[in-house]
């Protein structure tokens, strides 16, 4: 049982040093433009990056048990036209019938993802490149190509998102409490510690009584239900629903997850890192036109964080993997 | 038995092809028509071009997913020679440079940096994509020389076109390296298992290397095909390209685990893909609904050899 405690103090540290260079990015904005601190600015920023933080929690579970999901975007988007058309069909329901359908349904489209990877064993990125063209697709026949707007969602739908309590959005509030159980859950649920290990050496994890398929299943399964859910979020914060919505945001998810130091190995990853990568984009986003640079720079910064993140973490990963198994 | 298998998966691309021949001629009057057909084939012809040497890349046991960045990368920096006045085979050098260069970096990150390819490739999508935008932001760029315009709209002989005519040599040739020569088995041999081939005193790096190298050299040449035929340049050039193209390289057969797949296969994945997409327009279905079939085409292609070795 000592590998597991100096993996986890491994994470520790590396967690407070993204921290602190998390902190220290936000005082050197802070510093040159004090209006960044302000309250207000503040909850805009967590609000324009908390579907990122939900998003990239759930795909980090998936790629702890070394799987990926590129269907994340997909799903989210047929959840939240699900939960659009639900809306104007029923929009006398209230929020918590769409809640419960964008979760189920969610849950379900991850579960196949989950199905096919656990039972059939093919290889996790053709499975979700697959379902993620099928996802779309299902999209449009659902919607047959036409857009669900801003009045024709009802007044509950759209405000739930947006409701504002203690200074904070609802979506904020979900967002931290998302974070804030996957916190707990990672270290305190058996679940979450047999993730942990099926991810880092899938044979031990066999012979120890652990179906690493089985596990593949369920992360598939959770992350689902949370882009399921994000769907009906994304929807109603930007008060549309069409075919395209978040086309390609699957891999700025994926890319939060690795500034945050999840190793696509699997395994390796917490989720206050997770969290603290998804803070590091929004407050570069958020900040760039503060010092002058235009909004188009984002993109290319945040693929100079990921290599200089991923550059590091594979150097520290070496010692330790070489040891156990052979790299291939 | 591996050989029979994959021969099995070919003639039934091949079979596939030859249905949806038949089955959009006799659905369209249109469709059986030299000029039609000699149209459609640029629906494919940039991507099936990229998809060759990606093939070798995963059949190698990596991935690179960062092929459609280095295509708008490559299509800017042409339109940026352009606009200072650079003749045509100067923006052939600089697309072509551009891409070899990125291809290069890859390379270097995985078999330098050791990152794992699928990390290594999203971090330079994100960075070449990223550097396109940052460059071009929402301008475009289109005062491209007019005798440029030929790699991506003129014709060879006939209705062949340029564009295809690339194709069909680079078809054969990757066909031939990878089937014929010594290094087409190091390749399998790396992909099936690399640490075994590193003990037999291959390479397996320099391979790597290179063959990232070549995925960015020829994502360069799409760009020069491509912004040809566009005349124009955009920072969201050819956005989603790269997993169509990994689609079409799986489709053909190639297994990501690496090791096994042909070049016949790709080929017959891109015919179809590039024939299906047509003949869905002829029906006046929208690609999105094509998209189902190909997510459903590419997972039966890994289920299905799955569902049988369990028996």
């Amino acid at each position: 049982m000592s590998a597991p405690r100096i993996r986890l103090s491994d994470n520790t540290r590396r967690d407070l040093g993204f921290a602190a260079l998390t902190a220290a990015l936000f005082l050197a904005v802070t510093f040159a433009f004090p209006g960044f601190a302000a309250p207000r600015n503040l909850a805009g920023l967590l609000d324009d990056t908390a579907i990122l933080i939900m998003l990239a929690l759930g795909q980090m579970l998936v790629i702890l048990g070394r799987g990926i999901d590129l269907s994340i975007a997909a799903n989210l988007a047929l959840c939240g036209m699900l939960a659009a058309l639900f809306n104007r069909a029923f929009p006398e329901a209230g929020i918590v019938p769409v809640f419960v359908l964008t979760l189920v349904a969610g849950g379900l489209l991850g579960a196949c993802n989950g199905l096919l990877v656990w039972k059939l064993r093919l290889p996790p990125i053709v499975v979700t490149l697959g379902t993620m063209s099928i996802y779309r697709g299902a999209i449009y026949l659902l919607s047959r190509g036409a857009w669900v707007n801003e009045n024709e969602m009802s007044r509950d739908f759209l405000a739930f998102p947006r409701a504002e309590f203690l200074g904070l959005s609802m979506l904020s509030w979900l967002s931290l409490a998302v974070a804030a159980a996957f916190v707990v859950a990672l270290q305190r649920t058996r679940a979450a510690r047999d993730l942990y290990a099926a991810g880092g050496n899938p044979e031990a994890a066999n012979y120890s009584g652990i179906d690493p398929g089985r596990m593949q299943f369920l992360a598939y399964t959770v992350c689902g239900a949370i882009a399921g859910v994000c769907g009906y979020l994304w929807v109603a914060r930007f008060a549309v629903a069409y075919t395209d919505i978040a086309l390609g945001f699957e891999l700025s998810v994926i890319a939060a997850c690795l500034i945050g130091g999840v190793a696509i190995a699997g395994g390796i990853g917490t989720a206050v890192g997770v969290v603290l990568g998804c803070l590091f984009i929004g407050i570069i986003r958020s900040s760039l036109p503060l010092v002058g640079i235009s909004a188009f720079w984002q993109m290319f910064i945040n693929g100079a964080v990921i290599l200089v993140a991923v550059l590091l973490s594979a150097r520290q990963r070496e010692f330790k993997r070489t040891i156990l198994e052979a790299r291939t | 038995m591996k050989a029979a298998s994959l021969l099995r998966w070919e003639s039934m691309l091949a079979l596939v092809l030859v249905f949806a021949f038949v089955f959009f001629s006799a659905y369209s009057p249109y469709f059986l028509n030299v000029d039609t057909l000699s149209d459609a084939t640029f629906n494919f012809t940039e991507r099936a071009i990229v998809a060759l040497p990606l093939a070798l890349l995963i059949i190698a046991g990596e991935i690179d997913i960062s092929v459609a960045a280095i295509i708008a990368l490559s299509s800017v920096a042409m339109g940026l020679g352009s606009a200072n006045g650079v003749g045509t085979a100067g923006l052939i050098g600089i697309g072509l440079g551009t891409g070899l260069l990125a291809g290069c970096i890859n390379g270097a990150l995985v078999t330098i940096g050791r990152v794992p390819s699928i990390v290594a490739t999203i971090g330079t999508m994100t960075l070449f994509r990223g550097a396109a935008y940052a460059v071009l932001g929402d301008r475009v760029l289109k005062d491209y020389p007019e005798s440029f315009a030929v790699f991506g709209q003129g014709y060879l002989v006939g209705p062949i076109s340029i564009e295809l005519a690339l194709f069909i040599l680079f078809a054969i040739l990757f066909g031939v390296f990878l089937h014929r020569t010594r290094w087409g088995r190091v390749i399998f041999a790396v992909g099936a298992n690399p640490v075994a081939s590193r003990y037999s005193g291959i390479a397996v790096n320099r391979y790597r290397f290179a063959l990232f190298a070549l995925t960015g050299l020829f994502s360069g040449l799409a760009a020069v095909l491509l912004t040809s035929r566009l005349g124009s340049t955009r920072p969201s050039i050819a956005q989603g390209w790269e997993l169509e193209i990994i689609s079409m390289v799986i489709l053909g057969g190639v297994s990501v685990w690496g090791g096994k797949g042909s070049i016949v296969g790709v080929v017959l994945a891109a015919l179809v893909f590039g024939l299906v997409t047509f003949g869905l327009g002829l029906m006046n279905i929208p690609g999105i609904v094509l998209s189902i079939f190909t997510g459903l085409l590419l997972i039966l292609v890994v289920a299905v050899p799955a569902l049988v070795n369990r028996r």
